[in-house]
This record gives C-alpha cells, sequence and structure tokens, in this order.
C-alpha cells in the first residue's frame, strides 16, 4: 500500500492574468524520488513552489483547489507557513549559500526556530553535513566563508542548510543545472540516499538525470500535466503521444 | 583622424583628474603648513586663553566628537529602519515615490535652514536650550537623506536568492531581514554612516544656533551643555577678537585638527566595513 505525501486536488494558479497551472492532480508517494519534467515554462517550478507556497511570496497571484500535505490542505487559513516551511524544504537553482561561515549556514534554519543549545547546534550541523556527504571535506573549515567552496560542494552544503531542521519533504528546483558533471554525479547519488528519510520531489530539464535518479515521472505541459507514473513505464511505453514526442526530442 | 580624437580624449581624461589631485593637495598641504605650525600636545590638550589668542582648542574637538557621535546616535538608527521600510515593507509605487522625493528635498535644503529649524524645534519648542543634543538632533536630520539612501541602496542590493532561501526554510520576513538582509548590507550602511558622520563633524551652519557657543573654559558636563566645535571655532578666531596676528594661526590649527578628525573618523569607519565585507564575502 503506498502512502501519499503530497496530494493535489485540481490545483489551478495564476500569475494575474497568465494561467500556469491547470487543474493538477497529483498524488507523490512518500520516500520516494518524483520528477517533474516539462520544456520551460511549462509550470514545473510554479507546482514545486506550490508545495512550500513560496509563490506566496509573488505579488498578483492567485490559487484554487487543494494541496494536501499527510491529508491537510496546506492553503487553508489556518495554515502556519512557517511551520509548513519547515516540514517542506527545499534547495534552489541558483546554489545560494548565505554570506555566513559553513558553520552558521547549516546552523540558520534551527537558530530561527529557537534553538540556542551550542552542544546540540554543532552536533546538528555534523550530522546534516554527513549526510548532505559534504562533512569530510568541510570538518576542517567550519568557520571559513562558505563562498571559499566549489560550487558543487556550495550545493551540498545547500542541501546540509535544508536537512538540519529534518523537513519530511525536500524539494528540489533543478539542483544541478549550474553545476559540472561530476558534482551532479555526486548530488544525484546524494539524492538517491535522501529518498531513506526524505519525500523528495525534483525538477528537472535534463532527461538523463531525470531516468537515472526518479522513481516517478511527471510530465507537465503549458501548465498541464500530461502523464504521471513510473518512471520506467513512463520512459519505456508512454501513454501520451505528447510524452513521447518530447521524450523522442522532436520538442522541448 | 580617429586616433588623434582619442589621444585627445584621453589627455582630457588624465588632466582632469591631474587637476582634481593638485587642487585637493593644495589644500591639504596649505592647511598643514599653517597649521603645524601652531599644532603640538599643548594645544590639543589645553582650553583657549587670553580672549583666544594662546592656549589650545579642546573644549572644541571634544564638542565636535560629541555632536559626531550624537548625530550619528540619532541618524543611523532612524535611518536604517527607514531605508528597511523602503525596500522591504512599502506596498504601493506611489507612497515610496512620495517618501523618496520627501528625502531627496531633504537633502536639498541649505544647512542654515536646518538650523533655523533646530533652533525652533528643538532648542525653543522641546526647550533642550543651546546644547549637544539640539545639536545633534538637527546634524543627525541634516545627514538622515545621506543615510537613507545609502542603506536603502545596500538592502536593496542582496540577492533576492538569500531570502528566498532564509524563507524556504521557514524564516518570518522580520528573522530574515535581520539575519540575513541586514548583515549583508552592513558594508553600504557603513559606507553611508561614514559620509555621514563626515559631514556632520564638518558642518557648521545647523549648529550655529542650537549647539555651539564661542567660548567655554571647561568641558561639556551633560547633552544639555553648549559646546565649542571645531568648524564654528574658526569662524569665530577669523571674524571675532582684536588680534588676528594670533588668532589666524590658530584658526589653521584647527582646521588642520577638524581635517584630521574626520580623517581619522572616515578611516575607522572604513577599517570596519572591510572587515564587515572580509568576514562575508560572496
Amino acid at each position: 500500500m503506498v502512502k501519499y505525501k503530497i496530494v493535489t486536488k485540481e490545483l489551478n494558479f495564476w500569475y494575474g492574468e497568465n494561467h500556469a497551472l491547470k487543474d493538477i492532480d497529483i498524488s507523490i508517494p512518500e520516500n520516494t524520488v518524483t520528477a517533474i519534467m516539462g520544456p520551460s515554462g511549462c509550470g514545473k517550478s510554479t507546482l514545486l513552489r506550490c508545495f512550500n507556497r513560496l509563490n506566496d511570496l509573488v505579488d498578483g497571484t492567485q490559487v484554487k483547489g487543494e494541496v494536501l500535505l499527510d491529508g491537510e490542505d496546506i492553503y487553508r487559513d489556518s495554515m502556519d507557513v512557517f511551520l509548513l516551511r519547515r516540514r517542506v524544504g527545499m534547495v534552489f537553482q541558483k546554489v545560494n549559500p548565505f554570506p555566513k561561515t559553513i558553520f552558521e549556514n547549516v546552523a540558520y534554519g534551527l537558530r530561527i526556530h529557537g534553538c540556542k543549545d551550542g552542544a546540540k547546534l554543532e552536533d546538528r550541523v555534523r550530522e546534516s553535513l554527513m549526510d548532505a556527504a559534504i562533512w569530510d571535506e568541510v570538518k576542517a573549515s567550519l568557520h571559513k566563508s562558505a563562498f571559499d567552496l566549489s560550487g558543487g560542494q556550495q550545493q551540498r552544503l545547500c542541501i546540509a542548510r535544508a536537512i538540519a531542521i529534518e523537513p519530511e519533504v525536500i524539494l528540489f528546483d533543478e539542483p544541478c543545472s549550474a553545476l559540472d558533471p561530476i558534482s551532479t554525479a555526486k548530488i544525484e547519488k546524494l539524492i538517491e540516499e535522501l529518498k531513506q528519510k526524505f519525500t523528495i520531489v525534483i525538477v528537472t530539464h535534463n532527461m538523463q538525470q531525470e531516468a537515472r535518479v526518479s522513481d516517478y515521472t511527471a510530465f507537465m505541459l503549458l501548465g498541464e500535466l500530461v502523464e504521471f507514473g513510473k518512471t520506467e513505464k513512463i520512459f519505456t511505453a508512454p501513454k501520451d503521444k505528447r510524452t513521447e514526442n518530447y521524450l523522442t526530442g522532436k520538442f522541448g | 583622424m580617429r586616433r588623434k580624437k582619442e589621444l585627445l580624449g584621453i589627455l582630457a581624461i588624465r588632466l582632469s583628474v591631474l587637476f582634481v589631485l593638485v587642487s585637493l593637495f593644495a589644500v591639504l598641504i596649505f592647511i598643514s603648513l599653517n597649521g603645524l605650525k601652531v599644532l603640538n600636545i599643548g594645544f590639543l590638550l589645553e582650553p583657549p586663553k587670553e580672549g583666544m589668542t594662546k592656549g589650545g582648542i579642546l573644549p572644541a574637538i571634544v564638542g565636535s566628537l560629541w555632536l559626531s557621535v550624537g548625530s550619528i546616535c540619532f541618524a543611523l538608527p532612524l535611518g536604517v529602519l527607514s531605508a528597511i521600510y523602503l525596500a522591504e515593507y512599502a506596498k504601493g509605487r506611489r507612497l515610496i515615490r512620495v517618501i523618496k522625493v520627501g528625502i531627496n528635498a531633504l537633502a536639498g535644503v541649505p544647512s542654515v535652514v536646518f538650523g533655523l529649524f533646530g533652533l525652533a524645534v528643538f532648542v525653543k519648542f522641546f526647550g533642550f536650550g543651546v546644547s549637544i543634543l539640539s545639536g545633534s538632533l538637527t546634524l543627525g536630520i541634516l545627514i538622515l537623506p545621506t543615510i537613507i539612501r545609502a542603506s536603502e541602496e545596500a538592502v536593496l542590493a542582496v540577492p533576492q536568492d538569500f531570502r528566498e532561501a532564509s524563507f524556504a526554510l521557514g524564516a518570518s520576513k522580520w528573522l530574515t531581514v535581520r539575519r540575513v538582509v541586514l548583515p549583508t548590507a552592513l558594508p553600504g550602511i557603513l559606507t553611508g554612516a561614514i559620509l555621514g558622520i563626515g559631514r556632520a563633524a564638518g558642518e557648521t551652519a545647523p549648529i550655529l544656533f542650537t549647539a555651539a557657543t564661542f567660548y567655554q573654559r571647561g568641558l561639556p558636563h551633560s547633552i544639555f551643555d553648549e559646546v565649542m566645535t571645531l568648524p564654528y571655532h574658526i569662524y569665530a578666531l577669523m571674524t571675532e577678537g582684536a588680534s588676528p596676528k594670533y588668532q589666524v594661526p590658530i584658526a589653521y590649527g584647527t582646521a588642520l585638527v577638524l581635517l584630521l578628525l574626520v580623517l581619522g573618523i572616515n578611516l575607522v569607519a572604513i577599517i570596519m566595513r572591510t572587515r564587515a565585507r572580509r568576514a562575508q564575502k560572496w
């Protein structure tokens, strides 16, 4: 029996007049990697940002429908957005560590949620850096600027920052698009491992990456969810003609 | 032909820089040569004596320091908070534009007008009298636009990615501003503070009616005391008194001390800014 972590029901989203998401119904299983693919502007990042309500920061947007996290609608009035974002973490396309030390980057989430215990902070920072497979590279330089790290290391630091506050879901918005192949491979491997603890949703442009890391795949086009299912099925026997066209490179 | 024009252009650029440097150093050398004649430890540590024809300028140094520090204590928090409001919280273009026009207008007001305002409001209406407090408040208003502009620019220059990363971790707007935006903008804010302090220390007109006194034997005891200040002391030496033979050299000495004081304050602030930048290069 598959347990679904995030379920959307007839989710619609507008930027002003622009109807960016149209009647999206998707059920994301727990402790799996679900990838959302599609051409630029198809709404995949918008959908991702509905899961932690980061779209709230944009003026003039409108949401209709439901996004259920463990069965509860995160767009209901009584929802605590700050608590939601604690449960649903995010790693961005543009690698964006804070202009602080490596330690403070990871400790940031803990501190803003009220953790003041130094020993506990140190433990959590170490565990998070280990989980993000970067501990060995930074353990000697925890108090140096995060900007001394390479791009790939910075992205793994951002992953450590996201997992430090122990979210249930981690959203990845094209996490490798700015990285070299070796760094990309490391992050893909990491995502594989992270699904033991977290439910992962990843947006990507890269079809090979999609095939490598994901258990489930959603294909989106022009704001619609065209097809959703097990990755191997989507890649070997897509039901929809449009999915097939995209996968075979007829457009995209 | 084109080559010639280019050479001419470069020549014009070089000459301009040369002109700027020469006039700058001319001022510095002129003030230094004249000022150094009277400058010694006693000059810095003694009050004026015998109708300002002898002695030092200690009360004026202390007075100028008090006013600079006082005005920045008042203007920096107010200016930074206003800048944060403008950059992060203010909704509606028209409101922001109205506020900005107001700030720019404030920056264009001649400083003697601030002096009159300070006299009417702080000295008379609030009853602070001619005092350090009144002078600091007046100077504070004078340097507010500088600080708001610099701080606003610094806050706006903080990449949106940092804010998003903070929100995505469950931070509120205020936490994000306080823990991410402000520390990142700090070097730019300090630049505004540097410019503000420099201006506050050198202004004469705003303190003419609000803080400055012609002569004071001792040092001020509280913020309600009036003070001597360096710029006003120069003015007094050059316009009052009966023995210009003694007073003019002292005026040059005072000018040199003022120059060094402003440069010193700037230097400290620049070091602070460099440190802040080094701690968080990005």
